[in-house]
């Protein structure tokens, strides 16, 4: 059967990109976030997981207005990297695992009644590839792991709610576990932490906010699912919204499960959060 | 309905609304993902505007980099990200506008200015 073997929360910042594809991880502004991973990365090398399940959000690269999910999941044999408006990163294309994506639609649909948008063709940008370079060192053919995109509507609201992103982690993991496949599956939950990106609070960040957040997901995420959108944003700006994320890949690993790893960076416009789970 | 938003100072939040009155814009910001796209609004921005049925405020407001303009007028904050890539407006450049501030003004309020 399959196994949620390990979770991630962790913010996916789009600068962050260009910064691997240069090669200035250690230019001491950016040190002390990469650093933070090498640990993860060792701990994800004993995991040996076959898939990652990459839940984020497009930020126009591939979703528009005409047409806009709520929840989307990718079913493809491979992820094309797309341009979202500044050119397409030199990166391998993803390979996804469509037998894993087909039982997780089924499971998720029938069983759990989440009705997702499936998606045959689907370009990835930094929402998804962030998070997979921080975690995943990619070669010149491809990444370690397969993965999975589930994409979010958290930017045009009605959202769907803190709690529905927890339960549907639940669920995911539910699903997962009656895969009749031996797949090691570890679930990212990307995006946030405090940030605004519009009008006169452009800049803000709550750090204050950041680790409670980081405290409860660990600690109480069944109360942490009860946060409103207007709470996130009024505390920790309008963008900080996309958090409730981190409550799906919560949701997918075991209420129990054990912290690994926690650190918190914010340099320049986005707390940078990063916290991991096993079991 | 426990989740209807109220306003936030100085934030705008992109809700449905807002998302009808910025269709066509976010429209053109959309198309911005090729290098084709980009070049031909580059070479000629008043055409390309045209193409996609922009009012004569929302042209006004692209021709002015008017960002806090183009929130308020439904351009959702990522997808104006592409019309900073076409114009030479990084992201900081659009914020430091929309605290009004000059560029160096906004960097000096950061906890770590080189992580750019």
């Amino acid at each position: 059967m399959g196994r949620v073997v390990g979770g991630i929360g962790l913010s996916h910042v789009p600068s962050i990109g260009p910064v691997v594809d240069r090669g200035r991880t250690q230019e001491p502004a950016w040190k002390p976030l990469f650093d933070a991973y090498v640990p993860v990365r060792e701990w994800l090398a004993e995991l040996k997981p076959d898939v990652a399940i990459v839940v984020y959000n497009d930020h126009g690269a591939d979703f528009a207005f005409d047409k806009y999910p709520t929840f989307a999941l990718g079913v493809a044999e491979r992820y094309a990297i797309g341009d979202e408006g500044y050119g397409t990163r030199p990166l391998p294309e993803v390979a996804g695992d469509v037998e894993l994506s087909t039982h997780l639609a089924e499971a998720l649909i029938y069983e759990h009644e989440f009705d997702l948008t499936l998606c045959q063709e689907l370009a990835v940008e930094h929402g998804f590839l962030v998070p997979m370079n921080l975690c995943f060192p990619h070669g010149a053919n491809g990444w370690p792991v397969r993965a999975i995109p589930l994409e979010v509507n958290v930017v045009q609201h009605p959202l769907p709610t803190a709690r529905r992103c927890y339960r549907l982690g639940q669920a995911l993991r539910a699903a997962i576990e009656s895969y009749p496949g031996n797949s090691r599956v570890v679930v990212l939950g990307t995006g946030g932490m405090s940030h605004q990106l519009q009008g006169k609070r452009f800049g803000f960040m709550n750090e204050k906010f950041d680790q409670w957040f980081l405290d409860q997901l660990e600690r109480d995420p069944e109360a942490l699912a009860e946060l409103s959108h207007q709470k996130i944003m009024e505390q920790a700006g309008a963008e900080a919204v996309e958090l409730i994320m981190w409550l799906t890949m919560r949701g997918a690993v075991s209420p129990r499960a054990r912290r690994v790893h926690r650190n918190y960076y914010a340099p320049m416009t986005t707390g940078m959060g990063l916290i991991s789970f096993e079991g | 309905m426990g989740q209807l938003l109220k306003p936030i100072a100085d934030t705008s939040i992109f809700d449905l609304r807002l998302s009808r009155r910025g269709f066509r814009l976010n429209k053109m910001c959309a198309s911005l993902c090729t290098p084709e796209n980009r070049e031909a609004f580059k070479r000629d921005e008043q055409g390309y505007m045209t193409r996609f049925a922009l009012s004569a405020e929302e042209q006004a407001l692209i021709r002015k980099r008017d960002f806090q303009g183009l929130i308020d007028a439904g351009m959702n904050i990522y997808f104006m990200i592409k019309i900073g890539s076409v114009t030479g407006n990084g992201l900081y450049k659009m914020g430091a506008q929309m605290r009004g501030e000059s560029y160096e003004e906004f960097l000096a309020t950061r906890n770590i200015r080189g992580a750019t």
